[in-house]
């Protein structure tokens, strides 16, 4: 089994400073990490690998310091990487980036999988999974949850909708894009560490995988971004403190008048 | 001018309120380009009730593709049809729900027109000067939003966060056109096939269709406390939702989870009980409505975006709550 793995390098969002001043988010002396949403696909490829034998390859578009993404994510047990890295990546929109990803995995090809996060923690789209799909005119498995059986050139699925699950049956080669419940990733151990050190990660650019230059940077990107700002997140919102048996019913009741006054009961 | 198109969505052989969500956005957007607002359904055995729904609650027109092959959401089938359906009538803005199906069908569909994608928009308006859609979205967990144009393809297309506005209203003095398409089998040729639905009976209402969410985090203390939170939930006709330490602790399963790494809600209501509001959480539930917390710590984030912070034990304000709401309700039912 030959499973691919796209991921993405992240700014560590969990302890996201805003700058008061300007109220925008302060990136310098952010850590930047795997997308987590990633890691479950990475362990969930690694996990079919040691059942049923094969190679796990992580590929990621970014710059030259997405290596040390690819490089954990070889230290947790994946097998090779490819780094899709050249300023003409530059700007790349969703549509963009799954052109120049999944130009990558047909280059690398011969694969069964393709395993992705169900989303990166920065641009918060979803759309890039899908996005390689469509590329590869492959079926797909958004919302993953479990993989059921895989055998005979198939997968059976279990994918997370609103009110519960569907189960699908998809040909090999397909793509998945998973959510957290499917895994629970490993720790890198300091015997991958040093595995992944000496794993040569070659670094493509356009020509390599072939891919018009029309299509990709931000000239591929049918979308534009006209302005960032920053959301008022603060309410003016009413604070009581229970301290006593009369606080205590002045709050409940508060709730109540809350709740009616904005026809919510 | 092209139209302004919007994805009707069933969900379990019913139209959901989040089409008329949908309706109401376009309304707005098709009126500002003086253009026809459309519906497009695809489905099976589609019922004309549902047709005229749509037409009562704004559309000037409903395309509908009945078809055995699309009875349950399958990508490439679906993704085929549309395609067909942009390629002939070139609309210039097309609309569809950030739900699973949403947000797994339009950049699938969006690829293969070779046009722009917003993802999850919560703002939706027209630039004046080149009508282009402006479309305004959360990112980076919601510490940002960014609004993003696709000046040079048709269609606009972009997902709308459910629950992000209100469902038009129905007129049913309205009248619209009903165009019906019919497609080759081959055009249904898929390489997945639907196998079942299993129902989450752990959800009594989803966590996406609720009006109201009741989430429970750390400071329940403990896994029983969270019978409370059950409760108030079904006295409210709510859903139940959790923090991600909860979830992680096995107090209630993964699908309940709201934030980061699980679900983005936007309730009218959002009650937060013994979540501190760690950004990954607050992600999930910033555009709720209105936001309710209650907790001991009066530092706590979530008290920053509620409309109403309670500082105190839960185990003393739920149970009165609970307690109140039920002889409100007693009352009411009189």
């Amino acid at each position: 089994m030959k499973i691919v793995v796209p991921i993405k390098q992240v700014p560590e969002t969990s302890n996201v400073k805003m700058d008061p001043k300007t109220g925008t988010m302060v990136r310098e002396g952010v850590e930047s990490i795997i997308n987590p949403l990633d890691l479950y696909a990475i362990e969930e490829a690694i996990r079919l690998k040691e059942k049923s034998g094969g190679q796990v390859i992580v590929i990621s578009m970014g710059p030259e310091k997405a290596l040390e993404a690819i490089k954990e994510a070889i230290a947790m047990g994946c097998d090779d990487g490819v780094l899709l890295s050249d300023k003409k990546f530059a700007g790349s929109d969703t549509w963009a980036t799954s052109c120049v990803l999944a130009h990558a995995i047909k280059k690398i090809g011969d694969f069964d999988l393709v395993i992705c996060g169900e989303r990166a923690t920065d641009g918060d789209t979803g759309q890039v999974g899908p996005g390689i799909a469509s590329f590869l005119d492959l079926p797909l498995s958004t919302f993953t949850s479990e993989i059921i059986s895989i055998d005979e050139g198939k997968i059976q699925v279990r994918r997370l909708v609103e009110g519960g699950y569907e189960e699908l049956e998809l040909k090999l080669p397909a793509v998945l894009t998973v959510v957290k419940e499917i895994s629970d990733p490993r720790l890198p151990t300091l015997r991958g560490k040093l595995r992944a050190k000496g794993v040569e990660i070659p670094v493509w650019g356009p020509q390599d995988i072939g891919v018009d230059e029309e299509n990709i940077g931000l000239k591929g990107s049918p979308t534009r971004v006209v302005k960032i700002f920053t959301p008022k997140v603060t309410r003016e919102g009413e604070m009581i403190t229970v301290n006593d048996e009369k606080s205590l019913e002045e709050a409940v009741d508060k709730i109540m008048e809350f709740l009616i006054k904005k026809e919510l009961i | 001018m092209g139209e302004v198109w919007t994805l009707a969505e069933f969900s379990h052989g019913k139209l959901s309120s989040v089409s008329y969500e949908l309706l109401n956005r376009g309304k707005n957007l098709a009126e500002k380009l003086n253009t026809a607002l459309a519906s497009v359904v695809l489905g099976y055995n589609v019922k004309r009730e549902y047709i005229d729904e749509l037409i009562a609650r704004g559309a000037d027109k409903v395309y509908v593709v009945d078809d055995k092959n699309l009875e349950n959401f399958l990508v490439e089938p679906y993704a085929k049809v549309l395609i067909a359906l942009i390629k002939e009538y070139n609309p210039e803005i097309f609309l569809a729900a950030a739900t699973t199906t949403g947000r797994t069908l339009m950049p699938y569909v969006a690829v293969k027109v070779r046009t722009g994608l917003t993802a999850d928009c919560t703002v939706l308006d027209i630039e004046e000067g080149t009508g282009n859609l402006l479309q305004t979205r959360p990112a980076i967990g919601g510490n940002i939003l960014a609004t993003i144009k696709t000046p040079n393809t048709r269609p606009q297309m972009a997902t709308v966060r459910p629950h992000s506005t209100k469902p038009a209203l129905p007129d049913r003095n309205r009248t619209g056109e009903v165009i019906y398409k019919k497609f080759d089998e081959d055009v249904f040729l898929s390489k997945s096939k639907y196998l079942r639905f299993i129902k989450d009976e752990s959800q009594q209402v989803s966590l996406q269709d609720a009006k109201i969410i009741v989430s429970g985090g750390r400071g329940l203390g403990r896994p029983e406390n969270f019978k409370m939170i059950d409760e108030l939930a079904e006295l409210l006709g709510g859903a139940v939702g959790a923090s991600r330490e909860v979830v992680d602790r096995g107090w209630k399963p993964y699908p309940h989870q709201i934030g980061l790494s699980g679900k983005t809600v936007s309730p009218a209501l959002y009650i937060a009980v013994g979540i501190s509001g760690a950004i990954q959480h607050i992600a999930g539930m910033q555009t709720s409505e209105n936001i309710l917390a209650i907790n001991k710590d009066p530092d706590a984030q979530i008290f920053k975006i509620a409309n109403l912070g309670i500082v105190g034990d839960l185990n003393e304000i739920l149970p009165l709550l609970i307690e109140k709401i039920k002889a409100y309700k007693k009352k009411e039912a009189v």
